[in-house]
Parts: structure tokens; C-alpha cells; sequence
């Protein structure tokens, strides 16, 4: 519970989702979203819940990632927006 | 166009009116507030958990203790809708039989250490990384008592070991090793265990889930050391179920339910 | 600026960044074109409200909710993982050192910067020695920790879901995009 730490890490979450749905290459977009999982679970991991950041940390930016590149593969890699 | 203007709307609208709420929320951090400590004359159940769940359980993390025992129902039907949502995917996407005649993107399956040499280092890494995977989520599972942990995040690494392999080489070797019909076992197992810790505690005279009766079926002295092991048992079955479905859903995605070749 | 620091920014920012973070998920869910930009506004809601649950059990000063039981003797003995007895209690007692270890010298660094600046709470490390009655104020609460492992999980199973559908839309339609869709059906020359 740092209040700096806290502060850095949620500016830098909105920043990480907000990119993470303007780029327009949808492969970049999965790598953002990435990022955005592992920097909240180091949010939660710095407030104290450490079985919400394992599992943020293996299924939210693991599995979550990968499902989404595979889907992206087997469909377009670009977007209109 | 429109959508995006009525978007805009509806959210600076509703995002305005949560804004307004937050200065009503009690302060980040208090540990008074009503959901830590409850009001006076109602303490709230997390109190009861932190201060009396070691003597009932003797299991010290208090995460598991509650998401196994206190809430085991909850954590049952979850592990339900996590193998629905497997058969779900399965139901939209696998095709069955050679109906496609698109031809498969890698037309050979040849080893990576002899001929195509573009995948050396990441497929010999994964041969060397995968065991020691396998062994960590394993390590995850039996711990979840002691250190963070448990039946989901051993199970997902269980299952994310399964598609290094399958992304490594191809993923029919990964299917090799964990057949289609295999995983739908596991998967319906992993339930039937949770339910049947369940069911004895019922058949031995207490409630669904009453893992205090399981007593006399696992020869523990005391209902709490036998609360302990049948926690351990439950996760054991989620362990399972999760890593099933999560190489199905990654092996139906890839494919697009051909479950011949992928990413 | 250490008064505005205390009174607003330290209670409220949480939830302010939590209230932005879903909004953005939800102007991405109804505006965005794209099938999976849209998927992920939808994952960034989901976590958005896992950040307000969790930030509701935080306590100042206050430490994991993982019990230390380095009192409770009778423990190492009756091993519920393993048959050996003796490996799991040396394992047991290596993993508790290591826990406490790093707890105390996380707490001798916070109140070596809680004198400096006075932002901090003041942490003791007693809470996690004695494991027969710890002290509800001194660890922080398991309950939405609880109740968000399962939304978590949940979450990833029905975006799986969701990605199967969004496969099954573009080899039907050819396109993810949703106004190329929406004229595709309005022209009417898909079956089924």
C-alpha cells in the first residue's frame, strides 16, 4: 500500500488501455492488452491480494493474450478503426 | 458515426453520475469501513474469516479456506461453467470429419531439429522448459494452503505447459499428447471429484459440501484436519477441469475446430 | 499540497481511475467498429470492476491475508500433501522463513519511509506471527479476493466463448467489421 506506486501504476493502466484501442493493428492491440493485465496484476500485487495478481498473472495475461492472437490469426490482422 | 456519438453520451453521462457517487464510497484503505469491519451492532463475515477460519480449517491461507470451504459452492458451479464454456466452444467451432477442403497450413510436421531449422532455439527451449512447467504448476496446486496458489492458477499453468508444446512444434504434437478425448475426460472427472467429496459428505449425515462429516472416510483425527484434506481434494478436481479446457479452448481457437493444425 | 494529497487523492483515486477505466471499456464496447477491439473494452470493463472490488478490502498497514503458523507444532507433523513428514515440515518451516523474512524487511524499509513523509501507515509485522488469533485490523480482507478469483476465470471462459463466435461471424460474413456485417444482412444473401 505505497501511495506513489499506486498512483504511477493506475495512470499508466489508462494509458496502456487507452492505445491498447486505438492502434489499428489488432496483433499490437492483443500485446497492449498484455501489458494492461500485467500491470494490474502488479496493482493488486502491491495492495495486497496476491492470489488475484497469480491468477490475473497467469489467466488474464497469459491465457487471455493467447486466445486473443489466435483469433486474430485465423482472421484479419487489420482493423478499420 | 451515430454509434460513436451516442456513445460518447451515454458515457459521459453514466460516467458522470459514478463520479459524483465516488465521494460517498468509504476511503481507500479504511479499516473500518463497512465491508472490513461491518457496522456496530453487525460485524461483517470477512471479520469472522480472518479471526476464527485457522481453528475451524487450519489451513492458513485464508483465500483458499474461504474459496474452498466457506464458499466451496460457489467455487463448484464456477468450475461448472468453466467446462460449459468449453463445451460451448467445442459446439460452435469443431468440425468433425474431412468436409474442408482448405489445404493445412503447414503441410509438414517435421521435426525442428532436423530439416526446417527456423524453430531450433524456441522448440529446444520448450522441450527443456516444459517439465520444470509442469512441475511448478504441480508445486502450485499442493501449496495452495501455505502460499498463494490453488486449484486455478496450478490448473491454467498445467494447461498453458500444453500449448507452449503446441505452439513450439505443431499442434498435433501437442494433441498427441493430450488427445481431444482425453481432455473431455479429465474435464468431466475434474467435476465428478468436486461433486463427490460433495455427495459422501451427504451420504456420512451432513449437508452438500460438509466437509467436517468426511471424517471417518479419510481417518483424521478431528473435523478440521479433515476440512483441510478434502480442500486439497477439491482443488485437485478444479486443477483438473481448468487445465482441460483451457488446452481445448487454446487447441479449438488455433484451429478453428479442425483441431489439424495450428498458429 | 500534502493536505490535498491526503484528503482527496489518497481516499478517492482508486476509484476515480476505476470509474474512467470502465467507462472507457464501455464507449470501446458500443463505438468501436472492430469485433475484437470491442472484446477487449469488454475485458477491460471485467477488470475494471475487479480493481473496485479489491480496492474495497485494502487496509492501511496491513499485510496478506496467508497466516504464519510457525506456533502451531502439531502442523509439521501431520503432513496433508506429502508421506514424507519430515521433507514437507523442513519445506514448511524454509517457506515461512522466507515468508517472514521478507515481511520484516518489508516492514523495517516502510517505517524507515513512513518517518520520512509521513504517507505511509504505520505496519507492524506482528500480525502474521501469531496464527491463533490474528488481528482482523492488521490483514486485509479475503472476501473480494475471493469472490474476484472466480470472476476472473469466469471472465476468460466467456471471452473464449466469445472469440469462438466472432470465428464462426467472419467465416459466415467474411469480415469482422460491424457495419460491413450489418450491410451484408441488410442486402440479405446469407443463408441460414
Amino acid at each position: 500500500m505505497i501511495l506513489a506506486f499506486d498512483i504511477v501504476l493506475l495512470v499508466f493502466l489508462v494509458i496502456a488501455a487507452i492505445i491498447s484501442l486505438s492502434v489499428k493493428d489488432l496483433l499490437s492491440s492483443a500485446m497492449i492488452y498484455g501489458i494492461y493485465g500485467f500491470l494490474i496484476c502488479l496493482l493488486w500485487a502491491e495492495m495486497g491480494a496476491v492470489d488475484v495478481a497469480f491468477t490475473e498473472a497467469s489467466v488474464g495475461a497469459g491465457i487471455s493474450t493467447v486466445l486473443f492472437i489466435a483469433t486474430i490469426f485465423n482472421t484479419r490482422r487489420r482493423s478499420s478503426d | 458515426m451515430l454509434s460513436k456519438v451516442f456513445a460518447t453520451i451515454a458515457v459521459v453521462i453514466t460516467g458522470g453520475i459514478l463520479l459524483y457517487g465516488v465521494s460517498d464510497f468509504p476511503g481507500f484503505g479504511d479499516p473500518h469501513s463497512p465491508p472490513n469491519a461491518g457496522v456496530p451492532g453487525s460485524p461483517s463475515v470477512s471479520q469472522y474469516f480472518i479471526t476464527e477460519s485457522y481453528a475451524d480449517t487450519k489451513v492458513p491461507n485464508l483465500v483458499t479456506s474461504v474459496l474452498a470451504d466457506y464458499r466451496g459452492y460457489d467455487t463448484l458451479f464456477e468450475t461448472v461453467v468453466i467446462f460449459a464454456a468449453g463445451m460451448a466452444i467445442f459446439a460452435i467451432l469443431r468440425v468433425v470429419g474431412d468436409q474442408s477442403v482448405e489445404q493445412p497450413r503447414r503441410t509438414s510436421e517435421s521435426s525442428f531439429t532436423d530439416g526446417d531449422h527456423s524453430r531450433i532455439i524456441v522448440g529446444t527451449t520448450c522441450r527443456l522448459v516444459v517439465p520444470v512447467i509442469q512441475l511448478f504448476a504441480l508445486y502450485v496446486v499442493a501449496h495452495g494452503h501455505h502460499s498463494p496458489g490453488g486449484g486455478f492458477q496450478g490448473g491454467v499453468i498445467l494447461g498453458a505447459s500444453f500449448i507452449i508444446i503446441a505452439l513450439a512444434e505443431h499442434l498435433n504434437a501437442a494433441l498427441r499428447r493430450f488427445s481431444e478425448r482425453s481432455y473431455v475426460v479429465i474435464a468431466s472427472i475434474g467435476i465428478l471429484i468436486y461433486a463427490a467429496f460433495g455427495v459422501f459428505a451427504q451420504l456420512l449425515g451432513g449437508n452438500f459440501l460438509d466437509y467436517g462429516f468426511l471424517e471417518p472416510i479419510l481417518f483424521t483425527d478431528g473435523p478440521e484436519m479433515a476440512r483441510s484434506h478434502s480442500m486439497l481434494g477439491v482443488e485437485i478436481g478444479v486443477a483438473f477441469t481448468v487445465t482441460a479446457i483451457m488446452f481445448a479452448i487454446y487447441a479449438n481457437l488455433s484451429s478453428r475446430g479442425l483441431l489439424r493444425d495450428g498458429l | 499540497m500534502s493536505e490535498f494529497i491526503d484528503n482527496t487523492l489518497q481516499p478517492y483515486f482508486n476509484f476515480w481511475i476505476y470509474v474512467i477505466l470502465m467507462m472507457i471499456g464501455l464507449w470501446a464496447l458500443i463505438a468501436k467498429n472492430n469485433l475484437i477491439k470491442k472484446l477487449i473494452g469488454l475485458s477491460i470493463f471485467q477488470t475494471a470492476i475487479i480493481l473496485f472490488y479489491v480496492s474495497l478490502g485494502v487496509k492501511e498497514g496491513a499485510t496478506i491475508p496467508i497466516l504464519d503458523h510457525h506456533g502451531d507444532h502439531g502442523h509439521g507433523a501431520e503432513t496433508e500433501h506429502h508421506p514424507e513428514a519430515g521433507h514437507e515440515a523442513a519445506a514448511d518451516h524454509h517457506g515461512e522463513n522466507g515468508e517472514t523474512s521478507h515481511a520484516e524487511e518489508a516492514g523495517s524499509h516502510a517505517e524507515s519511509q513512513g518517518e520520512g513523509d509521513g504517507l505511509k501507515g504505520e505496519y507492524t509485522p506482528e500480525a502474521h506471527i501469531d496464527s491463533t488469533s490474528p488481528d482482523p485490523d492488521k490483514i486485509a480482507n479475503p472476501l473480494p479476493h475471493v469472490l474476484m478469483l472466480t470472476a476472473i476465470v469466469v471472465g476468460v471462459a466467456t471471452l473464449g466463448v466469445a472469440l469462438a463466435i466472432s470465428q464462426m461471424i467472419f467465416k459466415e460474413f467474411g469480415s469482422l467489421e460491424e457495419d460491413e456485417i450489418l450491410e451484408e444482412l441488410k442486402s440479405g444473401n446469407v443463408d441460414g
